[in-house]
Order: structure tokens, then C-alpha cells, then sequence
């Protein structure tokens, strides 16, 4: 990646982490930690990675994103308004009556959005479904999907991982968000996911480890996989729960917290500082 | 009179913290949102008794089977929808088809859960509950009636599911008002018309009846707390006495506590009814009271079906 495209890059992921805020502190409920920890990830797939198109967001062979943590609606709105999906005005309903932007993502009523979720454990299985279709119907396109590490005590992710490895599900790529922590703590106290990375390459999984905060290092990952045939690839990348917001880091308790006023005038503060 | 609000899972929270104390084997289950539904009072207490199952309410649902089956009394919470939902299969083939002992503890009932939109907001629950063999549905109306509701679950044996809600709601009921699984109760006596209620619609149901009185209308406020086993004599009393009903309640009019209303007045007295719920639709986000205005659930839209129930007499 050249250094102005970087540069670039590190900028947006700037305006999505303070929209994240800013629409929080609005709508005074909603997901701040698991947004913030997976802010490179939707930039670098939203701006630089996926074939999409912001007029046209049911094209038929554009690449999909599964947000399968869907309790990150709030950074993947963020993208999807400056991307250029809908005015940015939208991102102060969020969660409000009538809104277009639900607690959790609604392909129905928000453009850009490809798959519904809020229900932990299920989005794999629907990107396979995709990759599938896509098989079949002789489109190029690559289904991104993204996990969280607390999501992968749900069995389903299990099946679903089967399911793309027996299948040769080359065109699926996986995210971990791996910012080991869930709702009640750690996720190694509440009921231990690891080792990751053994766990998906005894399932047959390409695997990478990556450093999820290093846009170089995502796209390094991202074209890794799509060289290999034959085989999904699970994107296992380290992050910090709350990046970005130097009192959020790597607390649980501001998995389902919003900032007040104060909090929020704060943030923004430390992500100006940054830009 | 003055109102005091409560979460009903307020109520869970305390009879656990009861039983913990007063029954040995009760052990509790929950799925990584142990704030929510106070299962974490339990933990602190008693964290030797307490397991956290992760995000895995299936599996969560077949370990406490195997706790029952070895003599536990496992108290299993997590949100509604994932509980009833995720692991239906679980709870009718592994638990209810054997009759196990096991308690359903199911938080974030209905569509005052608010801001976190359709898929946190139970509106399924007693439908696909209710009709599981062995299994009895009980539906408390407030914090009070929530804790008393789970002592009696403890003390019953057999798959009981108990459903609270998110938000505080007023309370309603006292420490003494008398409380029987399978048994509804007369909260107010009326002629006119059967307001049949439960959880957070008691209250609304009681305040309809106040409006409805300052118009000469006499109705019979009912909480109907157990959707199964349902009280069939107080239903088909409510229906000979007073010829119309109204059923309100914070679900799915499809399957329902008004459905099982109408299953058992249709058969044995039957009289017009009018119900309140949600229609065939998925919730969104809002804050609570914009959401029970919006699909039609407060004492207002009670009021207005019973007047158009009384025409239909
Ligand atoms: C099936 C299901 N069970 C429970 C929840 C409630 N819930 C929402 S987020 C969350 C924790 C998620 O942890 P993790 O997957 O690690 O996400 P992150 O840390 O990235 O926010 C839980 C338990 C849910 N949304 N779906
Ligand atoms: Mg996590």
C-alpha cells in the first residue's frame, strides 16, 4: 500500500471512530467496544478491498459483507455513510422510532447492509450460503465476514466452519475480531475460545494472523487469500476492545455503554490528537 | 396512589439469591448477559453454584437437562429470544419430551425492550412455549409477582418458563396478594366486560378500567399471570358474567395468552373477543413508551377495544 493511500486510509478510520462516538453519545445506547475494535477492518474492506457500488448496493456481483457480530451496527453504518450510502445525517437516528438504522443491522431498510444479524453465531453460515450462490451462478464475487471471539462459543460458527472447508469455500473470507473480551469479562474466564488458530486450522481453514489495527497488515492478509484455492481463510486479527478511546480500551464494561457528554467530548479529543 | 417502578427481572435476581440460600441444588445457568438478567446477583453469592455458559444457549439447554437428570434444579437465563428461539429443539426433545426439572428463566420479553430493535425483542416466547407437552408458561406482572413466580417454579417439578421484561414497570401487586401457578386472579370486579391481562399490560389494563369506569363502564381486571396451566374456571366465569373480553398482552396475538384465551372460552362459553398485541409483525427500535404507543399496547387501545367488544355483545 502506498503511503498516500495509507494515509488515506488511517484518515477515514479516524471520521468512522469519531461518527462511532458521536452517534453513541446520541442515541444513548449501542455497542461502542466491538465498533471500535473493528474500525481498520470495515475501512480497509469498505474503501480499498470490496467491488461495491454505494448507487447501486444490490449489484449483482459485488463483493458482501456479513457483519456476524451485528452488535457492531454502529461502526458498519459509520462506513456505510462515508462510503457514500446514505447522507450522514442518518447516523443521529440510530436506534431511534422510524429510523432507518435499527439497534441491529436490517437489510430490508438500510442500503448497503447485505445480511440482517443481532442473533450471535449465524453469520457464517449465510456467507457460505452466498459464497455458494455465487458458485453456481458463475460470479466472481468474495463474501467478508466478521466474527467475534466471544460469538465463537456458538456451535453454529462450528457447523458453518465445516461447512466452507467441506465445500471449498475459497471466496468466503473470515475476520476474528479477536479482542478477547465478551460481555461477562474475558472470554478465557467466561468459557475459553482458545487456541483459535488451531481450532480453524484443524477444521481445514487457510489461517493468518494478523494485527488488527495495521491496515498494511490487513491487506497483506486479504490478497494472501485470495491466492489460495480450495480452502476458506479465517483472518485471525489481534485488537483492542475500545481502540481508539483511551478510557474504553480494553474494558468490558463499555461493550453495551454509550458515552455521556463529557466521555464523548474526550474521545473526540484523543481521536483529533491522532488525525 | 402513589407508583413504584421495577424491572420484573428484578424480581428473578431475588428469588434466586432465595433459593441459593434456602435449596442446595439449585445451580444457575446463564449465556453471557448474567447483568441483564440478574444472574450475576446469584454468581456473587454463590459462584461455586454459578455457570457461565458463554454464548452457547444450546449447549446451555442440554447441560442443565444433565444437571436435572442428576438431581440439580437448574435455573437457566438468557434473553427471551434466544432462549425459547435458539434452543427450542433443545427444550422440547431433551427436556420437556423427558419432563425435566429444569426453570427457564427468559429476560427481555416483549417490545419494551427498546432501542436494541426486533432481534433482542421476545414477542414469540409464550407461543412457541406454550405449546411443548409438560411445559408451564407463567408470565408475571410485576417485580413482586416475578419473585414468587420463580419460588414456585423451584418448587414445583417439571420445564417451567418464566418471562420478565427490560424495563421498570409499575408495581402492582403486594407481598401478600395470593399467587398460585395455574391460578389467575380478580384484581378489580366488573359486569361489563373481561379485561384478561399479563405482565407489563396488568398495569395498563387497570388503569383502562379506571377511565372506563368515569364512563359507567364496570370491567373485570383479570391477570391471567399462567398461560399453562390455564385457569379455565376464572375464564369461563369472566366470559358467562360479563359476555366480552378483552385480552392485552406485551406478544404476538398469533399463539398467545389471547389465543389460549380463546381456546378455552370458544369451547366452553363462547363470547366476542377483542385482543391487543402485536400483529403478525416484527418490532424496531424506540424507546419503550414510543414503542407501546406505536403498536397499539397501552391502556388507551384497551380502552377502545373493550368499547368496540361491548358493541359486539
Ligand atoms: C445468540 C445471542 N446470544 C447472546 C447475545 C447477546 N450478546 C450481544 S453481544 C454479546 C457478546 C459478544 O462478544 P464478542 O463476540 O466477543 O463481541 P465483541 O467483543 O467484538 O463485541 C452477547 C452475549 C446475542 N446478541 N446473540
Ligand atoms: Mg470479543
Amino acid at each position: 500500500m502506498n503511503s498516500e493511500l495509507l494515509k488515506q486510509l488511517k484518515c477515514k478510520t479516524i471520521n468512522i471512530r469519531r461518527d462511532i462516538i458521536t452517534m453513541l453519545e446520541e442515541s444513548k445506547s449501542g455497542h461502542p467496544g466491538g465498533s471500535l475494535s473493528a474500525t481498520e477492518i470495515l475501512t480497509y474492506l469498505y474503501f480499498k478491498e470490496m467491488n461495491i457500488d454505494p448507487k447501486d448496493p444490490q449489484k449483482r456481483d459485488r463483493d458482501r459483507f456479513v457483519l456476524s457480530k451485528g452488535h457492531g451496527a454502529p461502526v458498519l453504518y459509520a462506513a456505510l455513510a462515508n462510503r457514500g450510502y446514505f447522507d450522514k445525517s442518518e447516523l443521529m437516528k440510530l436506534r431511534k422510532i422510524d429510523s432507518m438504522l435499527q439497534g441491529h443491522p436490517d437489510m430490508k431498510g438500510t442500503p448497503g447492509v447485505d445480511m440482517s444479524t443481532g442473533s450471535l453465531g449465524q453469520g457464517l453460515s449465510a456467507a457460505n450460503g452466498m459464497a455458494l450462490a455465487g458458485r453456481l451462478d458463475n460470479l466472481d464475487y468474495r463474501v467478508f465476514v466478521l466474527i467475534g471471539d466471544g460469538e465463537l462459543q456458538e456451535g453454529q460458527i462450528w457447523e458453518a466452519a465445516m461447512t466452507a472447508a467441506h465445500y471449498k469455500l475459497d471466496h468466503v473470507t473470515a475476520f476474528l475480531d479477536h479482542n478477547h473480551l465478551q460481555i461477562d469479562g474475558l472470554n478465557e474466564e467466561v468459557k475459553g475460545v482458545e487456541p483459535v488458530d488451531k481450532k480453524w486450522e484443524a477444521f481445514g481453514w487457510n489461517v493468518i494472523k494478523i494485527n488488527g489495527h495495521s491496515l498494511e497488515e490487513i491487506e497483506s492478509a486479504v490478497e494472501a487469500a485470495k491466492l489460495v484455492k480450495g480452502k476458506p481463510t479465517m483472518i485471525i486479527a489481534e485488537t483492542v476492545k475500545g481502540k481508539g478511546v483511551s478510557y474504553m480500551e480494553n474494558q468490558a464494561g463499555w461493550h453495551g455503554v454509550t458515552p455521556n457528554a463529557e466521555q464523548a467530548k474526550l474521545a473526540m479529543c484523543e481521536l483529533e490528537v491522532e488525525a | 396512589m402513589e407508583i413504584k417502578n421495577k424491572p420484573t427481572r428484578d424480581g428473578y435476581g431475588e428469588a434466586l439469591l432465595i433459593l441459593g440460600e434456602t435449596n442446595k441444588n439449585v445451580v444457575v445457568l446463564d449465556a453471557d448477559v448474567a447483568k441483564s438478567t440478574r444472574a450475576d446477583w446469584f454468581s456473587d453469592k454463590y459462584p461455586e453454584r454459578f455457570i457461565d455458559m458463554g454464548i452457547a444457549e444450546q449447549d446451555m439447554l442440554g447441560t442443565a437437562a444433565g444437571l436435572s437428570i442428576a438431581g440439580k434444579i437448574p435455573f437457566v437465563s438468557t434473553y427471551g429470544v434466544f432462549l425459547a428461539g435458539r434452543a427450542w429443539d433443545q427444550i422440547r426433545t431433551t427436556i420437556c419430551y423427558s419432563n425435566l426439572n429444569v426453570k427457564l428463566g427468559g429476560a427481555h420479553g416483549g417490545i419494551s425492550v427498546g432501542p436494541d430493535g426486533a432481534t433482542h425483542q421476545g414477542l414469540e416466547e409464550v407461543a412457541i412455549m406454550r405449546v411443548l407437552p409438560n411445559m408451564t408458561v407463567v408470565v408475571p406482572c410485576d417485580a413482586i409477582e416475578t419473585k414468587k413466580a420463580t419460588l414456585a417454579a423451584a418448587a414445583m417439578y417439571g420445564p417451567c418458563y418464566l418471562r420478565f421484561g427490560r424495563e421498570a414497570v409499575p408495581i402492582v401487586t403486594e407481598e401478600n396478594t395470593p399467587f398460585e401457578i395455574g391460578k389467575g386472579y380478580v384484581l378489580k370486579d366488573g359486569k361489563d366486560v373481561s379485561i384478561i391481562a399479563n405482565g407489563s399490560m396488568v398495569f395498563e389494563a387497570l388503569r383502562a378500567s379506571e377511565e372506563l369506569q368515569k364512563e359507567g363502564i364496570e370491567a373485570r381486571v383479570i391477570n391471567l399471570h399462567t398461560v399453562k396451566p390455564i385457569d379455565e374456571n376464572i375464564l369461563i366465569k369472566a366470559a358467562y358474567d360479563t359476555g366480552a373480553i378483552v385480552t392485552a398482552e406485551e406478544h404476538q396475538i398469533t399463539g398467545g395468552m389471547g389465543s389460549a384465551v380463546a381456546e378455552i372460552v370458544s369451547r366452553n362459553q363462547p363470547v366476542p373477543i377483542e385482543m391487543i398485541g402485536i400483529f403478525d409483525t416484527f418490532g424496531e427500535s424506540g424507546t419503550p413508551d414510543e414503542l407501546m404507543t406505536k403498536y397499539g399496547l397501552t391502556y388507551l387501545d384497551i380502552i377502545k377495544a373493550a368499547k368496540r367488544v361491548i358493541e359486539r355483545k
